[in-house]
């Protein structure tokens, strides 16, 4: 059964009608605050995974194009507010995802040039370089607050919706859908399969024709992209960004635990993955503490890839192979051997 | 800016002093990753972790912490030899080192880090040894002991090292293992057996630099990242698996941190090391003495 593209994005577009509604439903905005972070993985392991996922290229630096995302909003922040810091946002949430977005893009490009000679290994090496030689220039960069950290004052509420938390999970939410949508369909395209290939074989994948380099490029700047993009509206999720917390090492790692524990191949790893344990991780954080909740990810992606390396995905795979291969089994024993049943 | 000759020639000896204790940090990388291809990523994790033995021993018994580095480098060993077992087992047999192997190790570095949040909170810890102290002046230039006595203690490392894998048959094994591995079966040498012998010392070495780390500034569990990006670096730099350049490479971006933080001031110093990198990995990817 394959639904086109279209058709998904409809699904999709309901399925997110009633995650909202869900959520609103609840009443609570502690709802919101959660599943924004939720969303925000979803987002990051799902743009990681079509680097990760699909080309096989393992990227250390999802904080950095996280953050180049929430920089850009910062920059854009205080240069429309000038010196007065009591100003209200002027500049809506989607414009400041496109920046984010276009910002981490160039820098994807740009990685992906540099690197392009590397293969496996150097290339993961060169990206958790990429996210230090950033932090480094934040750090030292005043206009953006430097080491101190700068606040971005949300406004109280958004129209229509009420709290602008809510403006924000569903600006997440939306970018969620888009993000799933891209997978899915550069899975489906000739490009998924340059990829593929990429990840299978490089020197074959270049020897039968794909040009590598300029589908490595296209990876390594959609996948950026989608993470500055989720990385934009968290200033004004958090309210005061300081560059230790926004380069930390952990969305590196939950961007590539999700993946995957959920299972690389397809757009559906990720979204489970980082679901699954998004969720986990939330209510670690509230029962026990957030230092666990690192512990539970770090022993889970150390579990999954030892025990189950094709993540859940591969385990249901396998599960249901399984169960057909002793249906069909069963048959043939039924049909070689008629009346032998006492 | 003003410049001084006195700053200069200080900042250039403490940047050699230091970068000697980098080579300590990067002899195990360089030679998991540099020989066996086996890129662990955790290495720094486990220099923590050798941190931390030499805290608990120095702090209950006030044995000294090089000496207890020594004493329990065989348990590192151990660790590092069961660590290859698994990797072997679950990655390499079956190919996969790239993706997941990858990610095996990123998940320990946060395993290893979480676990020692939460026995030993972030509390930065220190040691004590009768040279932590004292510091030699000759002239105007001011050696601390505390830098010295890590730089002489991972250069003898780095001499063992270099002697275990030259003069001797295990270790020209493990050169031999990185060339060819099927020649090296023809030997009727099991190359499975060698690689973990080689892992292990790569892990045993993370002992001493651990203690090493803990004589030249206090130490808490997140340490460890900033020096990621700064042994692989080096490694890189050095050319993979050569140990003489593993130190040239070392003192290098020794130097040019040292440097950087003294005229520019040390919040630009961790660009230097991952600048170096991204550029010999763009430039010049075999390193300075590659093989």
């Amino acid at each position: 059964m394959t639904v086109r593209t279209p058709a998904f994005l409809a699904i999709c577009l309901v399925v997110g009608a009633v995650v909202f509604g869900l959520a609103i439903y609840a009443g609570n905005d502690y709802v919101f605050f959660a599943g924004y972070v939720v969303l925000q993985y979803v987002v990051l392991s799902t743009a990681w995974n079509i680097l990760g996922g699909y080309c096989g290229y393992v990227n250390f630096g999802t904080a950095a194009f996280f953050a180049l995302g929430a920089y850009s909003t910062v920059a854009i922040y205080k240069f429309t507010s000038g010196d007065d810091a009591t100003l209200p946002l002027a500049v809506p949430i989607p414009v400041l995802m496109l920046f984010g977005g276009i910002v981490s893009g160039i820098v994807g490009l740009g990685m992906g040039y540099l690197t392009l000679r590397l293969r496996g290994a150097f290339f993961s090496i060169a990206t958790l370089a990429l996210a230090v030689v950033l932090e480094t220039l934040v750090v030292n960069w005043d206009y953006v607050g430097g080491s101190r950290g700068a606040y971005v004052i949300r406004p109280e509420e958004f129209p229509l919706i009420g709290g602008y938390v809510r403006y924000l999970f569903l600006s997440m939410l939306l970018l969620a859908i888009l993000s799933i949508v891209i997978a899915r369909m550069i899975e489906r395209s000739k490009l998924g399969f340059g990829f593929a290939t990429i990840r299978d074989d490089e020197l074959a994948a270049e020897a039968s024709g794909v040009p590598t380099l300029r589908v490595k490029l296209i990876a390594t700047t959609i996948s950026g992209a989608l993470m500055g993009m989720a990385g934009a509206p968290f200033p004004y999720y958090i309210g005061y960004l300081q560059p230790d917390s926004t380069f930390a090492l952990d969305y590196a790692v939950n961007s590539i635990a999700m993946p995957l524990i959920g299972g690389t191949t397809s757009w559906v790893g990720p979204l489970i993955g980082s679901v699954l344990l998004g969720t986990l991780q939330q209510v670690a954080t509230v029962t026990i503490s957030s230092a666990v909740n690192l512990l539970i990810v770090g022993c889970l992606l150390v579990g999954f890839v030892i025990i189950a390396p094709n993540g859940i995905i591969g385990l249901v795979h396998t599960y249901l192979q399984r169960r057909e291969d002793d249906f069909v089994g069963r048959r043939h024993v039924d049909a070689d051997v008629p009346g032998a049943v006492p | 800016m003003i410049f001084s000759f006195d700053l200069l020639i200080n900042a250039i000896v403490s940047g050699i002093l230091i970068g000697g204790f980098y080579a300590a940090v990067t002899s195990g990388v360089s030679l998991a990753f540099g020989i066996l291809d086996i890129v662990n990523i955790a290495h720094p994790a486990f220099i923590i972790l050798g941190s931390y033995v030499a805290y608990i021993i120095n702090a209950t018994f006030g044995l000294d912490p090089i000496l207890t580095s020594i004493i329990v480098t065989p348990l590192f060993y151990v660790l590092g030899a069961g660590i290859y077992q698994i990797y072997y087992l679950s990655f390499e047999k079956r190919g996969q080192e790239s993706l997941r192997g990858l990610a095996f190790f990123f998940g320990l570095l946060f395993i290893t880090e979480v676990s020692l949040v939460l026995y030993f909170g972030v509390d930065y810890r220190y040691v004590n040894a009768p040279y932590i102290g004292p510091t030699w002046h000759l002239g105007d230039v001011d050696i601390p002991l505390r830098i010295m006595v890590p730089c002489v203690m991972s250069l003898v490392l780095i001499g063992v090292l270099q002697f275990i894998l030259t003069r001797t048959f295990i270790g020209r094994a493990i050169m031999a293992v990185a060339q060819d591995q099927l020649a090296l079966r023809l030997m009727a040498i099991d190359p499975i057996r060698i690689k973990r012998i080689a892992f292990g010392i790569s892990i045993a070495t993370a002992s001493l630099a651990g203690a090493l780390l803990i004589i030249i500034q206090p130490v808490e569990p997140s340490v460890g990242r900033q020096y990621i990006g700064r042994v692989f670096a080096i490694c890189v730099l050095g050319g993979l698996g050569s140990m003489p350049g593993a130190v040239i490479a070392a003192m290098l971006v020794g130097i040019v941190e040292s440097l950087t933080s003294t005229f520019y001031g040390p919040s630009w110093a961790p660009a230097v090391s991952f600048g170096f990198l991204l550029l010999t990995l763009a430039v010049r990817p075999a390193g300075l003495m590659g093989r």
